[in-house]
């Protein structure tokens, strides 16, 4: 029997030599004359062992990791095709602690099938939420979701029925489903991992969106430095096409949904909705102001589902195991699963699905092992460069959307991004108001103007020059910015910078 | 008049997509992908069969950081500049590829800052000419780049 050998197909996983693994291993197999299948899965999200390679057996996948093309040779001479023994050897996968400790639902498959294959899909709970959505009426798949109490995981947790709900009663002769894939914010990567590792539950959870709200048309806008993305997108839609899934009639159900993936042009304030629908329409990624919403009047001004491609992914298994199942993670009023990534200065960093309660503590030391550099971690940027940096004394509040509100903190997409004790947090809170003054869209005055004047004022406290009141200074403009912008971008900036202030106020003493 | 581009080229490339709806980022796409930049001449072409005005195909061109009006260098190395990979020494990756760099002929390699290539846990992170590399380290910059062969 042919022997079944993964190497994934990840970014991560590419980007540390992947490929040239999978080309010692075809050689040296060809070599010995070995009967191999080698399978480009998706990243297990143990990111620090990439790239990871396994192989099956009959106990179950054997980790091997990380592994180099100039390993190769000695692993097989170790039998690992067979499971031997090899100083590389992890053991069994599913036994792997950083992967036993999780509560993988919208990674169930993720890293455990061939991300193009449909029969792999099928054979792991694939469509099985799209076949329920399609035995129900409309407005029951609508109030299924709005009892698992999904909340919008792109970062602004907005209740995702809610948002179905408006779209399904408002009529119209078009209506969109608008994927959010511009997955721009430093330090989060669950979005790209889906979408390499599990395309198909992207595409599911999108029509039975479609058939809940009765959209027809649907579009996955992925950002330009996602290139892999975009071509594991393509193939997936064009397979799911073939097979009935997508098209003219669904599942000969009579009903239509069109997929089709649009490429950003880096800019991350294209992140923002109704700036990517902007883009979308092939116009500046400028922001529109709301009302009217985009629910009500989105993409081409009709009305549009928008979504992040977390919060679509989990659709399917709602669907398929039922709003409870889901609902019964979490804690309080953040219910179900979050995708965590760690990232930054950490030793193993990686994607940590699990329910919402966990603490920065857990993840930062039980996952991950500490700073990769070896020194104290001082701060933490929870929920991307728009994100608050907390200190040691908040590492131990459940991460939960309402606890970190109260912190005056957010959870966003579920990044999070490690800093040892070299971080000089001036530099950082510098470094925010630049990335607010270069990705700014320019609609409103106090994120456009406020960021540069930003960027000046940090410049003179990191200079030294008349501290204490360009400090009173840049509060003065955090709250300008904080109450007068139109969107995240300028509205959500202070985030890090008066937290960098509040919690580490003497690195801003020059 | 004489044109330093393919005027024919972009007439396909707009003809194949211009049905689309929002055709016109597909279209740019498409161009860049082909010349590896937007000729400026394009633009009047672009508007005229799209029906905007030039000024409007300019100021979607110069509002995205991904489009450019100029030929690219030989080879385009992108250094992430974002927090995760900050936290792990892109600053000082940056100051050594600009050191590196600025040895080897005018034009060979582009630098350019980029907002996050989402390899945050393996930091940091750097693409070349589209190519993702992990865990970036000085010495890790120059081998890459002694595989794009010495130009200096």
């Amino acid at each position: 029997m042919s022997i079944r050998i993964f190497v994934p197909r990840d970014s991560v996983a590419l980007a540390l030599g992947a490929d040239d693994v999978v080309l010692a291993i075809r050689t040296e197999a060809a070599r010995r004359k070995l009967d191999i299948t080698l399978v480009r899965n998706g990243s297990r999200g143990m990111l620090w062992l990439e790239p990871l390679v396994e192989v099956q057996t009959e106990k179950g996948r054997v980790a091997y990791g990380p592994v180099s093309p100039e390993d190769v040779a000695a692993l097989f001479d170790a039998n690992f095709h067979h499971g031997g023994q090899h100083a590389l050897c992890l053991g069994l996968t599913e036994e792997l602690s950083y992967l036993k400790k999780q509560e993988r639902l919208t990674f169930a498959r993720v890293g455990i099938t061939d991300p193009l294959s449909l029969d792999d899909y099928l054979a792991h709970d694939g469509f099985r939420g799209l076949r329920n959505a399609l035995a129900v009426q409309d407005a029951a798949i609508v109030q299924q979701v709005t009892d698992s109490g999904l909340r919008g995981r792109g970062g602004a947790a907005f209740p995702t029925g809610i948002k179905w709900k408006t779209v399904l009663n408002t009529s119209a002769s078009q209506k969109y489903i608008v994927c959010n894939a511009d997955e721009g914010d430093s330090g989060t990567f669950s979005d790209r991992m889906l979408m390499e590792g599990d395309p198909f539950a992207l595409i599911e959870g999108m029509t039975i969106a479609a058939l809940a709200v009765g959209a027809t048309r649907g579009y996955i806008y992925v950002r330009s430095e996602y290139p892999h993305s975009i071509t594991v997108l393509n193939e997936a839609i064009t397979v799911a096409r073939k097979a009935g899934y997508l098209g003219s009639d669904i599942l000969s159900s009579g009903k239509p949904f069109e997929l089709e993936v649009r490429k950003g042009a880096g800019s991350y304030v294209c992140g923002e909705e109704t700036a990517m629908l902007e883009s979308l329409e092939g116009k500046r990624g400028i922001v529109r102001a709301k009302p009217p919403l985009p629910a009500i009047a989105g993409l081409f001004g009709q009305p549009s589902v928008i979504n992040n491609v977390i919060s679509l992914a989990s659709v399917p298994i709602i669907l398929a195991k039922g709003a409870s199942f889901y609902k019964d993670y979490g804690m309080g009023r953040s219910r179900g699963t979050l995708p965590f990534q760690l990232a930054g200065n950490i030793k193993q960093g990686g994607l940590i699905e699990k329910a919402f309660g966990v603490t920065l503590r857990e993840l930062m030391y039980d996952f991950g092992g500490g700073s990769a550099s070896g020194r104290p971690i001082k701060a933490v940027q929870v929920g991307g460069p728009l994100g608050a940096y907390l200190p040691e004394s908040q590492w131990d509040t459940p991460l939960d959307y309402e606890a970190y509100a109260s912190l005056w903190a957010v959870l966003g997409h579920g990044g999070i991004v490690v800093h040892d004790d070299s971080a000089d947090m001036a530099r950082l809170a510098h470094y925010a108001m630049k990335f607010c003054a270069i990705e700014s869209c320019g609609k409103c005055t106090p994120c456009r103007i406020g960021a540069t004047r930003g960027v000046e004022v940090m410049d003179k406290i990191i200079a030294g020059q008349d501290g204490p009141a360009q400090v009173e200074l840049l509060r003065d403009l955090c709250d300008t910015m904080l109450n007068g912008s139109m969107c995240a971008m300028g509205g959500m900036t202070p985030y890090p910078v008066l937290s960098a202030l509040n919690h580490f106020p003497r690195d801003f003493v020059k | 008049m004489s044109l330093d581009y393919d005027h024919q080229q972009v007439d396909f490339i707009i003809a194949a997509q211009q049905n689309r709806p929002g055709a016109l980022l597909p279209i740019l796409h498409d161009i860049q992908d082909a010349f590896g930049y937007i000729p400026p001449d394009s633009v009047a072409q672009i508007a005229s069969a799209l029906n905007l005005s030039r000024a409007e195909v300019h100021g979607v061109i110069t509002f995205y950081h991904h489009f450019r009006t100029t030929p690219p260098g030989r080879h385009t190395i992108q250094i992430c500049c974002a927090e995760a990979c900050q936290s792990m020494g892109a600053e000082r990756l940056v100051e050594h590829a600009e050191k590196k760099l600025a040895g080897r002929k005018k034009g060979d390699c582009e630098l350019q800052p980029v907002y996050c290539l989402g390899l945050c846990a393996t930091s940091p992170a750097v693409m070349i000419d589209e190519k993702l590399h992990a865990r970036v380290t000085p010495e890790k910059f120059d081998a890459l780049l002694k595989n794009l062969g010495d130009k200096s």
